[in-house]
């Protein structure tokens, strides 16, 4: 029990992914500064942010639903806490004696996103509902890929849900993404991580010069905060899903040590160079995106990867 | 009836800078109705004019926006140099071409910028904008202010060009030329781009024809008017340049109207260099003692469209009645034909496409009592007061001879 609340709460959960997380995100911040022309953030702007949001005050809109929209980002920080315990354990190679994690995982992804429309529709505000509905839509459109993703995987690990296994014949056979089929499933897995991340071009649900905010608009002091923790966590927890998952997972000895940090950082890379050059799309461009060329690349790599390409 | 939300897009939104409300009558994502309010920042521009000399006046209209600051003062000046009948000197002439047309030059782009910015393409926004930088540093080496460059007076221009910037203002244009080439290509040839800006907001001929757009909202629409060829002043009939109009009347028609724009005033701007290089240093003003009694209409193309001033004079030293026009105040009507049955994200898109500048359109609609919230005066007795006015001002005016 002790065991589990350590998980949960220093590492690989809350402390670590919050600290990883923000770390990320100061990478990523500072990479679109560069591409921008402009300096960037120090190294501790992420935590700055978040203490200092922590020490404003919280406004609730009069109409709203107070304990549910106080209680949603927390929702939100807790399942980005578990699915980074879920993900980052077997990442690590410490076996946790689960073998169904990919599902669970698969499940917990979905958590923040449903805790920040909960939360949006909690408010009361009709920008904020406006940008639930988009938000809705858009999980409508990537979780499909998603799924066809990990079909795809399970598949070419031999019929295993378990991510110890999965990262074991990735350790034997090579790196998923070696092969034609796990091409496709990187770019598939990017995108729906893009999407996910809510960044650029789908950051429909908080459109910043369209909804002014969207599902994060009457968020504020504590609230805010326990949004961007949990945004921060995710932005290391899906970059790791996807190294987990196609890019043979991560390695602690000698050498690998560096190579597996390379990994993430490449991966957060190319997360952060698709955001800073494409525009943002309609709600109806991405579903389109994800419905029609996502999907069918999935099952193309589906087919592929059962011929074993 | 059935009941819609309303989307407010202002008076404080991170779309666009300036106070101003639209109101989006939304069904779901579609627009259905869409409603307008301005007046949040109405500053009197025209009655404090009343009370201030011509020189001084010239400083007031300069910030009515700081955007196009010169739009406004070279209307005036061509409304005061008709009423006083001055003939204004070629060289003076050529250096309110280049002031003009720089200034064309950088509102285009922080146009393209804040374009970008809109649909979230902020890497456009910040390139767009750090190319824009050169151009303030010239208006810097040849005015003194980056903004707002208090060139313009009654019968020519406060400053001359020395003749060693002539080369400065040549090698920063062809520093910035192939810049914003790039720049154009890189939003003119992205497909992501395509997808957005393409069939969004389509304005129709009719439909500017019907409010009377002007500018590149109207040129992109297929409409040919430029108040550059069409009611020539300063030295546009001297150089060789062309109108940009395209037909689609879309977005991305607009985007490429304002890209090509840039580059007919780079060359614009060059010729009037050329010019001023070849004839030798002379006069850039001529003395005007007084104004005359009189009424004078000046107009302007500015980056947005025309721009149209109109003066009376009693003979004294400062105007009777002073109205100015903006480009915006006929172009934002046009959001009822562009943004109605578009979803709110090509909705936004299509009110920032037409470059609206709200400061210069700032009309006041009702006068509220803060204490007792009753409502002072509306916008029905505002005209009655202003046409009394009118009245009054006619008959004093006028009255001893008709």
């Amino acid at each position: 029990m002790a065991g589990h609340i350590f998980y949960f709460l220093i590492f690989p959960g809350l402390l670590f992914a919050g600290v990883g997380g923000g770390l990320l995100s100061w990478f990523d911040r500072k990479i679109t500064a560069r591409v921008q022309f402009r300096v960037g953030p120090p190294l501790l702007q992420p935590f700055y942010d978040f203490v200092k949001l922590m020490a404003k005050e919280t406004i609730i809109p009069s109409n709203a639903a107070k304990t549910v929209f106080l209680l949603a980002p927390i929702l939100a920080v807790a399942g980005a806490c578990l699915s980074s315990v879920f993900i980052l354990l077997p990442g690590f190679g410490i076996s946790s004696g689960f073998r169904g994690d990919l599902v669970v995982v698969f499940y917990l992804l979905m958590v923040p996103s449903l805790a920040y429309i909960i939360g949006a529709l909690a408010s009361g505000n009709p920008i904020a509902n406006l940008g639930a509905s988009r938000e809705m839509k858009l999980i409508i459109g990537y979780e499909l890929s998603l799924l066809l993703v990990l079909a795809a995987i399970i598949l070419k690990a031999g019929n295993t849900i378990s991510l110890n296994e999965i990262i074991a014949v990735q350790q034997q056979q090579g790196a998923f993404i070696g092969s034609i089929s796990g091409m496709l499933l990187f770019i598939v897995s990017m995108m729906c991580v893009q999407a996910k991340l809510a960044f650029v071009p789908f950051d429909i649900a908080d459109a910043e010069t369209e909804i002014a905010g969207g599902i994060f608009l009457e968020f504020s002091g504590f609230t805010l905060a326990m949004v961007k923790l949990a945004k921060y966590i995710m932005l290391l927890v899906l970059p790791s899903f996807v190294v987990v998952i196609l890019l043979g997972g991560f390695r602690f000895e000698g050498i690998h040590i560096l190579w597996s940090v390379l990994k993430l950082l490449g991966v957060v890379l190319l997360i952060t160079l698709v955001r800073n050059t494409n525009p943002r799309l309609t709600i109806g461009q991405s579903m389109r995106f994800f419905f029609i060329w996502m999907n069918l690349f999935a099952i193309i790599a589906i087919v592929l990867a059962y011929f074993g390409y | 009836m059935k009941q819609k939300t309303i989307i407010p897009v202002g008076p404080y939104h991170p779309l666009q800078e300036e106070p101003e409300l639209f109101k989006l009558f939304c069904d779901g994502e579609i627009v259905t109705d869409i409603e307008w309010e301005t007046g949040y920042n109405h500053r009197g521009i025209e009655k404090i004019n009343e009370s201030k000399t011509f020189e001084q006046v010239f400083f007031v209209v300069e910030r009515i926006c700081g955007i196009c600051s010169t739009s406004h003062p070279f209307a005036f000046a061509n409304a005061m140099e008709e009423i006083a009948q001055v003939k204004v000197p070629d060289r003076a002439k050529y250096i309110r071409t280049i002031i003009a047309e720089l200034e064309r030059i950088h509102s285009h782009l922080l146009w393209v910028g804040l374009a970008g910015h809109f649909i979230g393409y902020n890497t456009v926004f910040m390139w767009a904008w750090k190319y824009r930088e050169p151009i303030l540093d010239l208006f810097e080496i040849i005015t003194g202010n980056r903004n707002s460059y208090a060139m313009f007076k009654i019968g020519g221009v406060r400053r001359d060009i020395d003749e060693k910037d002539y080369s400065k203002i040549l090698k920063i244009l062809d520093g910035v030329k192939p810049k914003a080439e790039m720049l154009m290509k890189a939003v003119i040839d992205d497909p992501v781009i395509h997808m957005r800006t393409k069939g969004i907001g389509i304005l129709t001929k009719q439909d500017i024809l019907d409010y009377c757009a002007v500018g590149p909202t109207a040129r992109a629409s297929g409409v040919d008017v430029d108040i550059r060829r069409d009611d020539p002043y300063a030295a546009y009939p001297l150089v060789n340049w062309k109108v940009i109009v395209t037909q689609e009347g879309d977005v991305f028609a607009k985007a490429v109207v304002r890209f090509l724009e840039i580059f007919e005033s780079i060359s614009i701007i060059e010729q009037c260099v050329e010019k001023l290089r070849k004839d030798p240093p002379g006069q850039i003003d001529v003395k005007v003692k007084n104004i005359p009694e009189g009424n004078g209409a000046g107009r302007a193309e500015a980056p947005r469209g025309e721009v149209f001033h109109y003066v009376i004079t009693d003979g004294s030293n400062s105007p009777v009645r002073h109205k100015i026009r903006a480009p915006s105040y006929v172009n934002v009507a046009t959001f009822k034909k562009s943004c109605v049955g578009q979803t709110i994200s090509d909705a936004t898109l299509a009110l920032a496409a037409v470059d609206p500048c709200y400061c210069c359109t700032e009309r006041m609609a009702h006068v509220y009592d803060s204490r007792t919230r009753q409502r002072v005066l509306d916008g029905r007795g505002l005209i009655q007061l202003s046409q009394q006015r009118t009245q009054t001002l006619k008959k004093n005016l006028f009255g001893k001879n008709t």
